[in-house]
């Protein structure tokens, strides 16, 4: 964990309600895919969380949705603006167990994170399939970047209006798996863990206080006892979880 | 060369900076980042008899200068906290630690303080008082003299440590509680602990909050504080531990003018976990600023 300030190079609107920013600042607390970071904005008390999608050299992307006032004022951030943020939280994916052909499974705001942690499953040689769902083809954003990595990648969307109609799990059947990594909402959560023959890891989401385990704000039951989203997760293993 | 010491309840503090409980869990997560020894001492996460998981999520809200927070009290219960946290927490410090209790009646006090007080790195006792009374119709300790008396009494009973007693500022007359401490054989009184708030969340039209509502702390709420600490200053004679929306070096000095003999600090914590750290380097040159030598000879300054 490092408090340490950013600086952003970009901020542009990727999808509906969708941004993605690029900041520049010491990235060295970040160790793994899934983990996030906690940025203290102008006027609000308490810092954001937002997920790492990306990090290369001393270049992080964050991808965010606007969902209340605060994501809102962070859409209207311009370039050269700098960000007090808190790096490296949270535990994130293991990739030890990803076996050859591991499925990655993100739903909305729980897409970015698969990008990291699909770039270092391929760097290491795995041949991941990327499942991204969305509302709607308004919503949908990384299709290409994932394509990019070299992964394999199927688009659901709700609605039907791009690609396979339905909801994640509807996609399940077209793909052979030795592993799942997702994130995304609950419900989208509990689909894949109903619907998944493998093992996995499912990363959670909760509103926090500290974002680093002082607080206990975000507390869940396991079936390994109780853990802080921020600070123990939000990675959690399929078998310890408690619905 | 200005002097930070102060001294509460006969054991003297290098400074009066003391992270709140509930914002420190058992000092080890911060020892990570920094040595936590530059403290004067921390108040560690409450314990009560029986593990605790607490309330349902989401627990928190956020407020202008200031969260609210309805954890309720998450802790592994005195005999875990005796087994698992506490030699964790003496790796990490090596002063004495103020140990925060909270109970559900009377007997659950004098069952968590009678073990915790045989723990030799416990300096004092920080008993919380705004918990519900289980047996007294769910009205909480603290809004009553009687009952915050009773459970003075029994405390004092079963400990050697001095007992400070943690008030609620969800009274109408804090004062006569804070005397009626004092006289039950309080050794100090902390204040202020968070105040009843809520929010509602305009999309679904529902709290934030699953329990409805919780602890609002942060910047906020200092002036009420503040004027909780200089009203109780006034009343008794043993000493103030001062808390509620502490962020900076010029709030520990304005607390300790209000009466506080050592100052809390809360939420700031959770938005900068190296809050307390930063306000102990930078004591010096604010009290340079305002042209004082020994912080001890500003308790109670303003009256």
């Amino acid at each position: 964990m490092k408090d340490t300030i950013f600086k952003l190079l970009e901020n542009k609107k990727i999808a509906k309600n969708t941004y993605e920013c690029t900041l520049v600042g010491d990235t060295s607390h970040i160790s793994a895919s899934g983990q996030f970071v906690n940025l203290k904005l102008d006027g609000f008390y308490l810092r954001r969380p937002i997920s790492v999608c990306n990090v290369e050299g001393d270049k992080l992307t964050l991808i965010y949705k606007v969902v209340g006032q605060g994501t809102e004022q962070m859409a209207s951030m311009k370039g050269g603006e700098e960000i007090l943020t808190l790096t490296g939280l949270g535990n994130g994916y293991n990739l030890e167990k990803s076996g050859d052909k591991p499925l990655l499974v993100g739903g909305g705001a729980g897409v970015p994170p698969m990008f990291l942690l699909c770039r270092k499953l391929i760097s290491e040689g795995k041949k991941p399939t990327v499942i991204l769902g969305f509302g709607s083809k308004d919503e949908v954003f990384y299709e290409n970047e994932f394509k990019e990595l070299g992964a394999s990648v199927i688009v659901t969307t709700v609605d039907g209006s791009y690609g396979v109609k339905g909801f994640v799990t509807d996609a399940f059947c077209m793909v052979e798996y030795t592993y799942v990594y997702t994130c995304g909402p609950e419900p989208m959560l509990k689909a894949v863990y109903n619907k998944s023959t493998t093992s996995g890891q499912y990363s959670f989401e909760e509103r926090m206080g500290c974002g680093f385990g002082a607080c206990m704000g975000c507390s869940c039951k396991t079936k390994y006892g109780n853990k802080r989203i921020c600070k123990d997760g939000p990675v959690l293993e399929k078998e310890e979880i408690i619905w | 060369m200005v002097s930070l010491k102060t001294n509460l309840c006969g054991i003297e503090l290098d400074n009066p900076l003391i992270p709140a409980s509930g914002t420190f869990g058992f000092g080890y997560e911060f020892a990570q980042i920094y040595d936590i020894n530059c403290l004067g001492t921390f108040s560690f996460k409450g314990t009560t008899k029986e593990p605790r998981f607490g309330n349902p999520t989401p627990r928190i809200a956020e407020c202008e200068r200031g969260m609210i927070n309805s954890v309720g009290l998450q802790n592994p219960g005195v005999d875990k906290v005796i087994e698992q946290e506490l030699p964790k927490l003496r790796k990490c410090f090596f002063k004495p630690v103020m140990a925060n209790v909270s109970g559900f009646s009377v007997e659950d006090y004098v069952y968590t303080c009678e073990r915790l007080d045989k723990m030799d790195n416990i300096g004092w006792f920080e008993v919380n008082v705004s918990c519900p009374n289980v047996h007294g119709g769910g009205m909480s300790f603290g809004t009553s003299p009687e009952a915050a008396a009773e459970v003075t009494r029994a405390v004092k009973a079963v400990t050697t440590k001095p007992v400070i007693v943690k008030l609620s500022p969800n009274v109408t007359d804090i004062v006569s509680i804070a005397k009626a401490c004092e006289e039950a054989g309080a050794d100090g009184i902390s204040l202020i602990n968070t105040l009843l708030g809520m929010r509602i969340d305009l999309k679904t039209k529902k709290p934030v909050v699953a329990n409805k509502m919780g602890g609002f702390s942060g910047p906020a709420i200092k002036p009420v504080a503040l004027r909780m600490v200089y009203q109780v200053y006034d009343a008794v004679k043993i000493p103030i531990v001062g808390g509620g929306g502490v962020s900076t070096a010029e709030d520990v000095i304005e607390m300790m003018l209000a009466g506080a003999s050592a100052v809390e600090v809360g939420a700031a914590n959770l938005v900068d976990p190296y809050a307390c750290k930063k306000i102990i380097e930078d004591l010096p040159r604010v009290m340079e600023k305002y042209n004082i030598t020994n912080l001890k000879d500003i308790i109670g300054g303003a009256h």
